[in-house]
């Protein structure tokens, strides 16, 4: 091959590369907000259970449910806010219930702020997992295990765990949005 | 490659050489020696199968001019709509497109065509070519432009309108609540980055491959370093955008969940893929207008340019530090104190290199013998106000300020200094200074005169009061504001349609140039250097068939 | 000549130092954070302001002085190695000065003492929701819509513009002075941005992620700002409005706001049992849809084609009236059709679907009571 057509060659494959490279910013991206704690979105991994337990110091975690504009749902902790040592276990039970007159599919999707806390929260039990099945008017007791790591930046005394819950029905499973506006 | 791009002592066996390795343009080159006495065909004909570069240099010229104008038709409704507080003209919803359509055409029809356009005329003459090294692909990649700003701009006529997100277009509002004309968008951006795709391919292989001999890397001039640069830019991030509009589609149409949260995607992630386009599309968009400026400036101080070597490092770090400040435009989407740091660090890096050009250009006059023709008058023009857009970008650089300025008219004012006053008014400048050069004639320098003292008044009437109304606290994109914004919006607008107006001028100007006016000798500018003012005025069809000589 | 200019330069510059507040120049406003956000910009604006004047006096300088009419012979110099390092190190040196002040204004802005009150803030498309979460330890009880309250004649000119014209909101947000305040962002739709320009708050509410602001704000008072991110059509109509009581001021206002908040509750109850008349809920349909529905379906009920559907003759205001309560209820997923079963009394909402099946020549004659809407909604509470 020619230099020249060598050069347009590897132009063409540069393109290539950077369109398969903008795909794989996604990945990258939430490996990146693993570390960093950009977005503030918490594993979604079972955790193993911690070892220890720090005494020295306590931390308000609080809770929130925010239903998502059309969710037909009604979601809250029975507890707005609890205070945790880091490390120590807790459990807070979120009533869920559907206020449709049809089955409905829910799924809640955690957020937490400040961001930076995100990856020391450690969930050993946890209903945003997987997808919950509510039948018309049905309420259950939905249950959150969770420790705060023990490497909690100390300067963070108090953090937020929040919900989005979102009605997902009609996609059938995650991973669907919906069409246009008709 | 080497043996072809470093010096070679043989001439013409070297453009034999070219001519032999390039499989494509073989044909064409036989083409245009038994076209060359004949000169172009006549009529449409001409214009469809082109693949000389000065037609098709002219054609990306044109219709970035005729884009510019729709482009500005849209800025005087939105000035119109804003020029009282609240509402008169139209509703908010067509107020939106007008905004977003008014961004896109600017920014992908009538700036970055424009500075193809020039590279297409002046690369090879600067370099000592005789065309661009791929010139079927030239004559593909202007064509499948007006296809695309013809979907753009239909769409405005669709039931619903047109794309009413914002040229920056963030999910979920470019998704789920979007019309069915994001398809339409998606499509026409996919056509406007291959098609600045190809251009750069042919740009990178022209300057690598078909330099005249003798003509080494530092003696290349500013503006073909300058878009070397920037069309490694475009290939490095056209494609991303390609994916970001992509990703778009299938998150509307066909259930993806990339920017959706309720399938565990984030909006915010559009954001970082858009900006980590956007931002260096930034620099493609002015980093040609310094070439034209670095050319200009020298030409008329009859002294040769400051710190040649800086420039080229200069506009270097500039294209490196811009994949890596993109975060910048996204400081209120909330970021960890790490993060919001080190973007704000390295967005301030940027003025160090920018400020070595300013200083650069200065040096230059200093002490030079200045005349003040017209392209010299729009490349001051360009450098002051340029440097006011640099020093508003860099007080939104510092992150705890970004959170007052972020999406105020602060931005947009910084943004149109950068981009109008910046890269407009170094397009004006290079036209008026290569014009000439095209025509064999002289334009009227009287009425050119006009056209650039009314730009200049009426450019700063229309965008300095917007840092003020930003930093009182008016937000972009709204089609109505408070009343203790309303004596600002009034002066803007008169501003708006000033700059709206004398802008007919420049295309009288320009009409009356093609048509005839004093002809004009080979060298049009009587210090202007480079290979371009050796070929006759008007250059002819073909140029540098032989290699020229490069002196030392 | 330099003298003369350098005056010029700052009798131009001069005034902008004292506008502050004024419609001219960024507020300082009434929280630490803000005080020191101004200072921050003011100091960069004279850096700026400074280099500019050095830059600029040389080039007009070389500009008056260096011109071939006045037959100056060129010099010939074109590179220094010296003078380049320099340019390059100084600024880079100027750039440290600034990134300092930034820098702390940023950690600064990091306070990470718990707050006082906890507010949690919605956007949706085009409006505000506050939900107080907690106040010292105990459960807030407290949330409202807040939506601006000028009028559609004021926008279209037809009646003249008040004071706060597009500033205004049927119920502003109330914050404590002297209290760290506490923000949690999020949004229902698309992205907003939260902003009051007089706390340097600007945050954005990302749909399904939660985004934290604070603010102490030292001085009583009312506080004006607007959404900040293109939100779709009415982005520039959703204003955010904050009082900032004295403590104990703030303290009466939130146990009277969470009394109102039971007896909306028992007036709920307690309309039931009654019967509405046709006129009234006409009347008040009328009122509702203007501020809730109008933006999107348009007053005329004609909506824009191809973005917001028409009601006027559309088949569900024509249709069955139980998915007719159902669609304003629980809205449409995926769209700008909004739920408002949460947003509004129960009274309200059955205006609201009267009026639609009344109004413009839909003329069903159907009128539909609160225990009809309560019965769709659902048995709880």
């Amino acid at each position: 091959m020619t230099s020249q057509g060598k050069l347009i060659r590897n132009l063409a494959f540069a393109c290539i590369g950077m369109f398969a490279f903008a795909f794989a910013l996604v990945p990258l991206y939430d490996v990146f907000c693993d570390i960093t704690g950009l977005n503030g979105k918490p594993s979604l991994e079972q955790a193993k259970v911690s070892e220890t337990i720090d005494t020295s110091r306590i931390v308000d975690v609080g809770f929130i449910t925010h239903i998502q504009n059309k969710a037909p749902f009604k979601v809250s902790a029975d507890q707005a806010v609890i205070s945790v040592q880091p490390g120590a276990m807790s459990k807070v039970v979120f009533k869920a219930k559907n206020i449709s007159s049809e089955n409905r599919m829910m799924q809640a999707v955690p957020s937490i702020s400040p961001g930076l806390a995100a990856k020391y929260m450690h969930k050993i039990e946890c209903f945003c997992f997987n997808q919950q099945a509510l039948a018309a008017g049905e309420e259950a007791d939905l249950a959150l295990m969770f420790y705060i790591d023990t490497a909690l930046p100390i300067e963070i005394e108090e953090l937020t765990l929040s919900y989005t819950v979102f009605d997902i029905t009609q996609s059938g499973q995650m991973g669907s949005s919906q069409g246009a506006s008709k | 490659m080497n043996s072809i791009t470093q010096d070679n002592e043989s001439t013409q066996e070297q453009l034999d050489q070219i001519k032999t390795q390039e499989g494509v343009s073989i044909t064409d080159h036989d083409d245009t020696h038994t076209e060359h006495h004949h000169g172009p065909e006549k009529g449409i004909k001409r214009w469809l199968y082109t693949t000389n570069h000065k037609d098709i240099g002219s054609m990306y010229l044109v219709f970035s001019l005729v884009m510019f104008l729709i482009g500005g038709s849209m800025a005087m409704v939105i000035r119109a709509e804003l020029f009282q507080p609240g509402l008169q003209l139209v509703d908010p919803h067509f107020f939106n497109q007008m905004t977003t359509v008014h961004g896109l055409i600017m920014v992908f029809g009538a700036v970055m065509p424009a500075f193809v356009g020039l590279a297409n005329w002046m690369v090879p003459l600067m370099i000592g070519a005789p065309d661009m090294a791929l010139p079927r692909m030239n004559n593909w990649s202007f064509w499948i432009l007006p296809f695309a700003f013809a979907i753009l701009l239909g769409s405005l006529f669709m039931e619903g309108g047109g794309p009413a997100f914002g040229w920056t277009f963030y999910a979920p509002l470019s998704t789920t609540y979007s019309n069915d004309n994001t398809a339409l968008f998606v499509f026409a951006i996919h056509i406007m980055g291959m098609s600045s795709i190809m251009g750069a391919i042919n740009v990178i292989v022209t300057i690598v491959n078909m330099r005249a001999p003798g003509m080494t890397w530092m003696k290349l001039p500013l503006f073909v370093w300058t878009w070397l640069i920037t069309a490694f830019l475009l290939i490095a991030v056209m494609p991303v955008l390609a994916g970001t509009v992509t990703m778009v589609l299938t998150d509307k149409y066909f259930g993806t969940s990339f920017f959706n949260a309720m399938g565990g995607g984030d909006p915010v992630m559009f954001q970082h893929i858009f900006w980590f386009f956007g931002h260096p599309e930034v620099y493609i968009m002015i980093l040609p207008a310094f070439g034209i400026v670095s050319s200009i400036i020298p030409a008329f101080s009859r002294k040769k340019l400051f710190g040649y070597a800086s420039m080229v490092y200069a506009t270097a770090s500039i294209a490196f530090l811009s994949f890596i400040v993109w975060a910048h435009h996204m400081f209120t989407t909330g970021m960890p104190l790490a993060g919001e740091l080190f973007f704000m660090y390295t967005t301030m890096l940027i003025s160090v290199p920018t400020g070595v050009k300013v200083f650069n250009w200065v040096a230059t006059m200093w002490r030079g013998s200045l005349s003040f023709e017209v392209p010299m008058l729009f490349a001051i023009a360009f450098v002051v106000l340029f440097t006011i857009g640099g020093f508003s970008g860099l007080m939104l650089a510092i992150t705890p300020a970004d959170f007052q300025y972020h999406d105020t008219y602060f931005v947009v004012a910084h943004f149109h200094y950068v981009l109008v006053t910046g890269a407009i008014f170094s397009i004006m400048a290079g036209v008026y200074y290569w014009l000439p050069k095209w025509t064999g004639n002289m334009f009227d320098i009287a009425l050119a005169k006009w056209h650039f003292w009314l730009s200049l008044v009426s450019v700063n009437v229309l965008f300095f009061p917007m840092h003020f109304v930003g930093l009182a606290g008016m937000p972009r994109r709204i089609p109505d504001y408070a009343l203790q914004f309303a004596d600002f919006n009034a002066i803007i607008s008169i501003g708006g349609f000033a700059f709206g107006l004398s802008q007919l001028l420049f295309v009288v100007v320009v009409y009356k140039c093609i048509k005839g006016g004093d002809k004009v000798p080979a060298k049009v500018w009587d210090a202007a250097e480079g290979l371009e003012w050796e070929v006759d005025s008007p250059a002819p069809y073909h140029t540098f068939e032989t290699p020229p000589k490069i002196k030392n | 000549m330099g003298v003369v200019r350098f005056t010029l330069w700052l009798i131009l510059l001069i005034p902008q130092l004292s506008f502050a507040n004024s419609s001219l120049n960024m507020r300082v406003g009434v929280t630490d954070i803000s005080e020191n956000v101004y200072q921050l910009h003011m100091i960069i604006f004279m850096i700026c302001c400074v280099i500019g004047i050095i830059v600029f006096g040389l080039m007009f300088w070389a500009i008056f002085h260096h011109r071939k009419s006045k037959g100056v012979k060129p010099a010939q110099f074109h590179e220094s190695t010296k003078i380049e390092i320099l340019w390059t190190a100084i600024p880079f040196v100027i750039l440290i000065g600034m990134a300092v002040p930034a820098t702390k204004a940023l950690i600064a802005m990091e306070d990470t003492s718990k707050a006082d009150l906890t507010i949690k803030v919605t956007g949706s498309q085009w409006k505000w929701h506050y939900e107080y979460l907690t106040y010292q330890g105990k459960k807030g009880d407290v949330d409202f819509y807040s939506i601006m309250s000028t009028s559609q004649d004021q926008i279209t000119n037809k009646e003249g513009k008040g004071e706060h014209y597009l500033l205004e909101v049927d119920k502003p947000l109330v914050i404590p002075t002297d209290k760290k305040v506490r923000f949690l962002i999020t949004s229902d739709d698309v992205i907003h941005s939260w902003w009051v320009p007089d706390f340097a708050v600007k945050k954005d509410a990302n749909p399904g992620f939660i985004n934290e602001a604070w603010a102490r704000v030292n001085t009583p008072g009312t506080y004006r700002g607007q959404c900040a991110e293109l939100c779709g059509k009415d982005h520039g109509f959703m204003p955010v409005v904050v009082v900032a009581k004295k403590p104990t001021e703030f303290d009466a206002w939130l146990i009277e706001s969470q009394k109102e908040k039971q007896n909306e509750a028992q007036a709920d109850q307690a309309l039931l049992s009654q019967t509405l008349s046709k006129e009234e809920l006409m009347t008040l349909g009328q009122q509702v849809y203007m501020s809730s529905c109008a933006a999107c379906h348009q007053p005329t009920g004609l909506g824009i084609p191809g973005v917001f559907p028409a009601l006027k003759s559309s088949p569900i205001a024509l249709g069955d009236v139980n998915a007719h309560i159902d669609m304003v209820l629980h809205g449409t997923p995926g769209t700008a059709m909004q739920a408002f079963a949460k947003q509004l009394t129960l009274k309200q909402l059955a205006a609201i679907v009267t009026y639609e099946r009344n109004a413009w020549d839909n003329n069903m004659g159907d009128v539909v009571q609160p225990s009809q809407i309560k019965a769709r909604i659902g048995g709880d509470e």
